[in-house]
């Protein structure tokens, strides 16, 4: 055991208390921990230095497992919380974990207008198509014709594309994988903290006890087999057929660009009006 | 003496070595670990653990190349691959 806790991802977990996790079997959400660990130990942070803000649901547990300074707060809202951690501290690197339902939905209002603003948060936005911790009701990303408890005859909402949402509210990095590409996940979720702007990284992942059990998706491990294949990267994507596209989703970054931050911007406001008073009196 | 390119044999092979080790109290049982192993190092075993979970096992470690991908993809945060590189001294 002594090589285990030399092991510095292990450093980050508070994993004396918490663990086991209240994940189902097979939910990729853990997956995401481990990637999101795994970053931020190759960054080599320090602790202290961290905020992970989370609002309600499946994938906003994750907060309880990590020794960072973390915040559970209310459906929907954990952006504007980050939000004002940001403006207290900009010097302090804000992690916001949130679900499809949490951050698109509830949230939606929250998560266009920090893209515009392009805030410094990184938002890790966990997509497994429908609200796992409420019950099973669709979310804003199940796709036409699935079965949700509060869609039983199927679907009929169009499904929101997330990377496309941000791209045109603003955000200055936006990337997707999946849980499957555990790697590529790691590597994203680096860029993204290093990135100065709003970056969002969605994971697609798989929920197979209540999203994969309605729509006979088959057990975890089919699940993620699904998501190997229908997971395509972007050069790959455009080389399709338009039938082949059918089920089938681009991975990759899609944007990457420099653009002035905003808490930065305010602080060079407030430093120009001093400056101004102080010419006036 | 320093040579103008490496002469063959002289530099001494690099072989990699580590261990797996595998927390079964926190295992859930799921089995990516067994089924996306592209080495096919990890096999489920017959035991329970104190969730009644069947952990997985190590089988053959020199098959292992502790890439470290079931760390990565364990849900679970249970499994912890430590990889060495050790020089092995020619005779």
């Amino acid at each position: 055991m002594s090589s285990i806790s030399q092991k510095t991802i292990h450093h980050y977990l508070r994993h004396k208390k918490k663990f086991p996790h209240v994940w189902c079997p097979g939910c990729s959400n853990g997956i995401v921990l481990g990637a999101v660990i795994r970053a931020i130990a190759e960054l080599k942070y320090d602790k202290d230095n961290i905020a992970m803000v989370s609002g309600i649901g499946c994938s906003s547990r994750m907060p309880v497992y990590v020794d960072f300074n973390t915040l559970h707060t209310l459906h929907g809202r954990a952006i504007a919380y980050a939000t004002g951690i940001k403006f207290y501290k900009p010097e302090m690197k804000v992690i916001v974990v949130t679900g499809d339902g949490d951050a698109t939905a509830i949230g939606g209002n929250h998560f266009i207008h920090a893209a515009r603003r392009n805030i410094d948060l990184t938002v890790i936005l966990i997509n497994n198509n429908i609200y796992g911790m409420t019950g099973g009701q669709y979310s804003p990303t199940t796709a036409l014709g699935d079965r949700s408890t509060t869609t039983p005859y199927g679907n009929i909402d169009p499904v929101f594309d997330i990377c496309e949402l941000a791209m045109g509210s603003g955000a200055t990095f936006v990337a997707r994988t999946t849980a499957y590409h555990a790697l590529e996940a790691q590597a994203f979720i680096k860029r993204a903290l290093e990135h100065k702007g709003f970056s969002l990284v969605e994971i697609m992942s798989a929920c197979p006890v209540i999203y994969g059990r309605l729509n006979h998706k088959g057990d975890a491990v089919e699940m993620m087999k699904q998501m190997k294949e229908n997971a395509v990267p972007i050069a790959a994507y455009e080389k399709l057929i338009e039938e082949e596209k059918k089920n089938k989703y681009r991975r990759g970054i899609f944007r990457q660009i420099e653009s002035p931050e905003y808490t930065e911007q305010y602080q060079n406001l407030i430093y120009s009006l001093q400056e101004k008073q102080g010419v006036q009196e | 003496m320093k040579y103008w390119e490496r002469p063959f044999g002289q530099e001494k092979p690099k072989v990699v070595q580590g261990e797996i080790f595998i927390i079964s109290d926190r295992c859930k049982g799921c089995s990516f670990c067994v089924e996306f192993c592209p080495n096919g190092v990890l096999v489920i075993s017959d035991e329970f653990n104190s969730k009644g979970f069947h952990p997985p096992m190590v089988t053959d470690l020199n098959k292992c190349t502790f890439d470290g991908l079931c760390e990565s993809i364990c849900p679970d945060c249970a499994i912890v691959v430590v990889r060495k590189e050790v020089k092995i001294d020619k005779k």
